[in-house]
């Protein structure tokens, strides 16, 4: 198991955002959490990276307790974080952007990584010395998940990276996170809105309301799953159609 | 697939050095028979004199200007290498500002020479050297406080602190335990830093305006310890007869029994030595500290500062461990104070804690504010005009602190991001040869 969160509580300020939830993820796969907005996904994403810290359960990172850990601690272990939002470093240069997400790594494979980066996402070669702040939502993210991948990272954590793009970039975006799994191996962890794109792509899946695991299973499964489907797909299908 | 490397100057400085070392040889040669061999009318017949000072400094001005003119070409070379690149790698990389880039690095040079050559121009007139010496001392403020506000982005109120911290280190020590200005240089820096990292330790925390006011009681608090403290720091009254700094142990004073600085080089003396001493020293102090932020900010400790100033969670999930980042900043940015502080005490021979009000805080922060936040050229602009607006407004008696204020409230609406608001990237990369 690679990582694992067991009975996880978590609070913002006063709000009891999480209500003991467990989640699991395996070495290899792509598991998706959807949910609808406020159902506290990106509580679960970040209360792993201990911001805001698990107020009661457990969260086991390869064998090792890391719910107490520091922020930065934990990233050291391997997990890297692509936030909601993106949260690139807006006025650093692209390759700046990506030297911080190098921080981790040994400095003589930055060419190497900087390279695989370059061909995962030749767009960010074109714009290396540009202002990350002036690049476009779509290539914001691309930069985002192309940070956090240059630790070289065990566990990729995906926090809503369709939101706010283009149904091209989507689309795009999505084919990154299946070729990162497939065909390099990353194990990803993928938190979604847009349930439909997460769900094709995932191994297996949770689905969350109001602070808790409602349902689980394989991402065929809960797409085929009616409840599923009248929750979370139809309104979704519909609103991609009208966009 | 690109290569990448870092843009170089076309010529080492070695290669320079020796070209103009050839030059000067060959003036050398044409200098004996043309300048340092001449001959004199002594009663009626023909002498051969030598005049060897005139012959050396025609070498020495070849050998400089040698040098210089190499330099601008080798620059002026550069530059149009880069841009030809930078074009022909990324078309949309060379549209995104960096134009304004060689123009200003001109205008960084120009400063300097101007700066270097001040003195010689105003030699007898005190006022222009004083006024000259403070506006440095500004400068360096500004440069230290630009790594805690402008680079790492916490908004500090409280920087004189660490700039009383430096004075009075030096004061105590100069005063009580004869100490140097060369000995306590040092020990006033890591005194100033250590100061840094305790205001620093409690405001981890805190961002923004809640930062800004802790900061404003530290400062607050260091000048109130140093009224009230009388044994320490003497108090109001302060600490008085503070010895000046020294030439390598030599003396800037009237001739006495010991070797001074007039006589050890066979001058004689006059009271602007030590004025113009004072001025190179604190350019020497501004341009170690310049260089000092500029290569720390390519070093990944700056790239984590700026980062921390853009978005500190993203940066924690990096794996930055917050606390020592922002405590290094103001470790740095208090060191740089401390050191200001040292020459500051060394150059007025008095301080007092109505040196250390706010007051001055609020104008390093405005010099930083105003310049354009990280910019290091921006700081040296934004201190002339604080420095000397309200010096050129003397004419206006009382209405010069109004004209002061108008003018800074000028610049803000003309131009919300400081003076220069442009960011230099820390790398630049240029393609080689035919990359795509």
């Amino acid at each position: 198991m690679m990582l694992q969160l067991s009975g996880v509580h978590a609070h913002y300020g006063s709000i009891h955002a999480l209500h003991g939830v467990d989640v699991a993820v395996q070495v290899g796969e792509v598991v998706t959490l959807i949910g609808a907005n406020g159902a506290g996904k990106s509580t679960l994403m970040m209360s792993i990276f201990g911001q805001p810290r698990a107020s009661a359960g457990r969260i086991v990172f390869d064998g090792e307790d890391i719910t107490a850990l520091p922020t930065h601690e934990i990233a050291r272990r391997g997990i890297s974080l692509v936030p909601e939002g993106r949260r690139i470093f807006p006025r650093m240069t692209v390759i700046e952007n990506l030297q911080m997400g190098a921080v981790l790594g040994e400095e003589m494979n930055f060419a190497v990584d900087l390279k695989r980066m370059y061909a995962l996402f030749p767009i960010l070669e074109e714009r290396c010395t540009q202002s990350a702040g002036t690049l476009s939502g779509g290539e914001q993210q691309m930069l985002a998940i192309a940070r956090a991948l240059m630790s070289r990272p065990q566990l990729l954590l995906l926090d809503e990276p369709s939101l706010g793009l283009a149904p091209l970039y989507i689309k795009k975006i999505f084919q990154i996170v299946r070729e990162l799994n497939r065909e390099h191996g990353m194990t990803i962890l993928l938190v979604e809105q847009n349930a439909h794109h997460a769900l094709r792509v995932a191994h297996r899946a949770y689905v969350l309301q109001h602070g808790e695991i409602i349902l689980s299973g394989t991402g065929s499964e809960l797409l085929a799953s009616p409840e599923v489907r009248a929750a979370y797909l139809e309104a979704g299908q519909k609103t991609e159609t009208a966009a | 697939m690109a290569t990448l490397v870092l843009a170089t100057h076309t010529i080492s400085p070695a290669a320079r050095f020796k070209d103009a070392v050839a030059v000067a040889f060959i003036a050398l040669l044409l200098g004996i028979p043309m300048i340092g061999l001449t001959t004199v009318d002594q009663g009626g017949t023909l002498r051969v004199a030598t005049r060897w000072p005139t012959l050396f400094a025609f070498v020495a001005v070849a050998f400089a200007g040698r040098l210089i003119l190499r330099f601008a070409i080798d620059q002026f070379k550069a530059h149009q290498l880069t841009r030809e690149r930078a074009v022909d790698v990324t078309t949309v990389a060379s549209a995104s500002g960096r134009a304004a880039s060689p123009l200003l690095t001109w205008v960084g040079w120009a400063a300097l020479g101007v700066a270097l050559t001040l003195p010689i121009f105003f030699s007898d007139n005190r006022y222009v050297v004083d006024t000259a010496t403070t506006v440095l001392i500004y400068v360096m403020l500004g440069w230290g406080l630009n790594v805690v506000v402008g680079l790492a982005g916490l908004l500090d109120l409280g920087y004189v602190a660490f700039y009383a911290v430096g004075a009075y280190t030096y004061g105590i020590l100069a005063t009580q335990f004869g100490w140097s200005f060369w000995e306590a240089l040092p020990v006033a820096g890591a005194m100033a830093a250590t100061f840094g990292v305790i205001l620093g330790w409690p405001t981890l925390r805190l961002r923004g305006d809640y930062l800004a006011i802790v900061t404003l009681g530290f400062g607050e608090i260091v000048r109130v310890i140093l009224v009230n403290w009388t044994e320490l720091s003497g108090g109001p009254n302060g600490i008085a007869s503070i010895p000046r700094p020294t030439f390598f142990g030599l003396e800037l004073k009237p001739p006495g029994d010991d070797p001074t600085f007039a006589s050890f080089f066979g001058l004689e003396y006059s009271p602007s030595h030590r004025i113009i001493f004072l001025y190179y020293l604190i350019l020497a102090l501004a341009l170690i500290t310049n260089v000092f932020v500029s290569r720390m900010r390519k070093l990944p400790i700056g790239r984590a500062w700026e980062a921390m100033r853009e978005d500190e969670i993203a940066c924690k999930a990096m794996g930055i461990n917050a606390r020592n980042v922002k405590l290094s900043a103001f470790a740095i940015g208090a060191m740089l104070g401390g050191f200001a502080g040292v020459f500051f005490a060394a150059r007025m021979g008095f301080i007092s804690p109505e040196s250390f009000t706010f007051s001055e805080s609020a104008i390093i922060l405005a010099i930083v504010v105003l310049g354009g936040m990280g910019s290091q050229l921006g700081v040296v602009l934004a201190a002339l005009v604080l420095v000397l607006l309200p010096e050129l407004g003397r004419d206006f008696a009382e209405y010069r602190m109004l004209l002061f204020g108008a003018a800074m409230v000028m610049i803000m609406v003309w131009k919300p991001g400081g003076i220069l608001a442009h960011r230099e990237p820390t790398m630049r990369y240029v393609a080689e040869g035919d990359s795509r």
